[in-house]
């Protein structure tokens, strides 16, 4: 027992060392909490996973464990709240836009407290954990609860981006957000305003519109389109609600418009544009694409998008099938 | 008399926590006061709560007119103690007592549940200027108040948060994950209240699901148990005077109000049908308020 570990070997609470990606809610955090923000961060027995061990570690004052109790979290940060304090609660997407649907309706929008609500490990990133901890859902619930504002941030800079837009946000927020593994699309300090989509590109033939994890294939999809003398424009949908409509219509000007999540294709960012789409009119022909009404199958998260088509090949696969 | 399954005497025996007689009778006639006009507002909604208001008055009345620190008409003041309840539908009862201390204007009542109008059967604290959360969904409260509390402690505020909540509500597990945390971060700034009417919609509560042995699960989850008479004015006031004047305190509190459900009125508080919603026709009405008029408590 006494021969030491690999150092390939790693524990839990090792995550972060592991996965230095995960500090980017943290750092995020505690720099609000040096400008005397009123931050309190709370997490339900998940601080390695979320990262928010750092914050714990270096602000243990504003560090709130409430332990596998979803449902009090939420409803204790709307407390928290509603004295003035400014909450971050997280929890993975799945058990807070699931479980606590009703805590989030009633003790957060309703009652109108700027909570923040983080669902991090969203969509299908947790792989061959398996349904009890995907969520595919999450965004069609968050965007039907009134008075809940939903951003889903495509890597740890814009979500530090965000949350610092964010900090006097009247409303309170859902941030859907990954595992910590995001590849980088932003470098520091993007610029960030909520509902305000980002353009990367103006396509005549095809626009991709893309939120948080998909962002990343998307772009590396359109490169490849581009390079094959198709026009492909790509729009960073950030901001699911508010929806930024004008930036809808925008790629409406293309022949196709392709939205791509990980999440269903029915109420969330697909959902959402064709809602646009079908009021206004527009002559653009609609694709939606991500997980198609189903259970995803078990398997490691990158064999996951494969499979399911929402890595850069996959998604120009789809785009290529949707120019056809 | 107010007991405490360990040490009750140490915290209501003081005479100095004693209200005078003249506290007394003021505190009676705001809890007189609470039933008239959940009576007024039921007969404008033409269906309401009556009995879980009526089970409910003597602490509306005590908590808001001796134990909580208030300042009347400001009811956006930092400081102030914070009440909220799971039991949201009894607001009938604690709205006129909101309005009588000029929280918003008594007008309001009169086109309670009307459209437009903030009053509800539920309270709104985006809508009603005195109510410190929101609830209708049973189960809520006791977190919210855990989070109230706890951020008291963080912002060093030193406001007491009062959470009511009903006998029928601790069959929500969310009450239960709240008993653990506020345990856990030593909330002793929070007193919950149970108001121990013994009914819920679909009858007693212990026919439906059991809830005892109610003191030993508290205390096993680390709190203070009280049991007090939830009608005696006088041994409430004393009881949370004196939870209010022990400082430093690091366990949370549970008083446990033993009430009646539909008190005031006969027929109510012995007649299950009318354990929940009703109506009383304005002749029955009437007779009820006669009643409650000549309540000796």
């Amino acid at each position: 027992m006494n021969q030491p570990l690999s150092e390939k070997s790693w524990q839990y609470r090792q995550l972060n060392a592991v996965t230095p990606g995960l500090d980017a809610l943290s750092d995020v955090l505690l720099e609000l909490v040096a400008q005397g923000e009123p931050i309190v961060a709370g997490t339900a027995d998940l601080q390695y996973s979320n990262g928010l061990s750092k914050f714990h570690e270096e602000c243990p004052d504003r560090f709130v464990q409430f332990g596998i109790s979803e449902q009090n979290m939420v409803s204790a940060a709307a407390g928290m709240a509603a004295v003035g304090m400014k909450p971050y609660v997280a929890t993975f997407a799945s058990f807070m836009m699931l479980l606590c649907c009703e805590q989030i309706r009633m003790d957060v929008a309703y009652s109108k407290l700027p909570v923040r609500l983080i669902g991090h490990h969203a969509g299908i990133s947790l792989g061959f954990y398996g349904t009890s901890h995907h969520a595919t859902e999450d965004i069609a619930i968050a965007r039907s609860i009134a008075g809940l504002t939903v951003i889903a941030p495509a890597d740890g800079e814009q979500l530090k981006a965000a949350i610092r837009a964010a900090n006097d946000w009247p409303e309170p927020i859902y941030f859907r957000i990954m595992r910590g593994r995001d590849p980088d699309v932003y470098g520091a300090k993007p610029e960030f305003q909520i509902g305000k989509a980002i353009k990367h590109g103006q396509g005549s033939d095809l626009t991709i519109i893309a939120t948080g994890s998909t962002l990343h294939p998307s772009l590396e999809a359109a490169k490849v389109l581009r390079e094959k003398g198709h026009s492909v424009g790509v729009v960073d949908m950030h901001t699911l609600k508010p929806l930024d409509q004008d930036a809808v219509l925008e790629a409406a000007k293309s022949s196709v418009v392709l939205t791509v999540e990980e999440h269903n294709v029915l109420g969330g960012l697909g959902g959402a544009v064709a809602e646009v789409m079908a009021e206004i009119g527009t002559g653009a022909r609609l694709v939606r694409h991500g997980i198609y009404d189903e259970y995803s199958l078990i398997a490691p998260p990158t064999h996951l998008y494969a499979h399911y088509k929402l890595d850069a090949a996959g998604v120009l696969d789809v785009a290529e099938k949707a120019l056809s | 008399m107010a007991q405490n399954t360990r040490d009750w005497s140490v915290l209501t025996r003081a005479k100095e926590f004693r209200p005078s007689d003249d506290v007394v009778a003021q505190l009676k006639d705001r809890a007189q006061f609470s039933r008239l006009e959940t009576i007024r507002l039921i007969e404008i909604a033409k269906v309401g709560h009556y009995t879980s208001a009526f089970s409910a008055a003597e602490l509306f009345a005590v908590l808001y007119y001796d134990t909580m620190n208030l300042r009347r008409g400001e009811s956006a003041w930092s400081e102030r103690d914070r009440f909220m309840m799971g039991k949201g539908h009894a607001a009938c009862g604690l709205f006129p007592i909101l309005a009588d201390l000029d929280f918003f204007s008594k007008d309001i009542l009169d086109g309670y549940t009307r459209l437009g109008n903030p009053l509800g059967d539920h309270p709104d604290m985006t809508k009603v200027p005195g109510i410190d959360f929101s609830s209708g969904s049973i189960g809520h409260a006791l977190s919210a108040g855990a989070g109230m509390a706890l951020s008291a402690k963080m912002l060093g505020s030193d406001f007491t948060t009062y959470a009511m909540i009903g006998d029928g509500e601790l069959q929500e597990g969310q009450v239960w994950e709240a008993a653990l945390f506020a345990a856990d971060k030593n909330l002793g700034n929070l007193v919950g209240i149970i108001d121990r009417n013994g009914y819920q919609l679909d009858g007693a509560v212990d026919d439906v699901i059991g809830v005892e042995p109610i003191i030993e699960k508290w205390e096993a989850f680390g709190w203070d148990v009280y049991v007090v008479d939830g009608h005696d004015v006088a041994d409430l006031a004393t009881l949370f005077r004196a939870l209010k004047a022990e400082k430093g305190r690091t366990k949370p509190v549970m008083v446990l109000a033993q009430t009646v459900k539909g008190k005031g009125v006969s027929y109510m508080e012995t007649e299950p049908g009318w354990q929940h919603l009703g109506y009383l026709d304005p002749g029955d009405a009437e007779r009820a308020i006669k009643e409650i008029k000549a309540m000796a408590i």
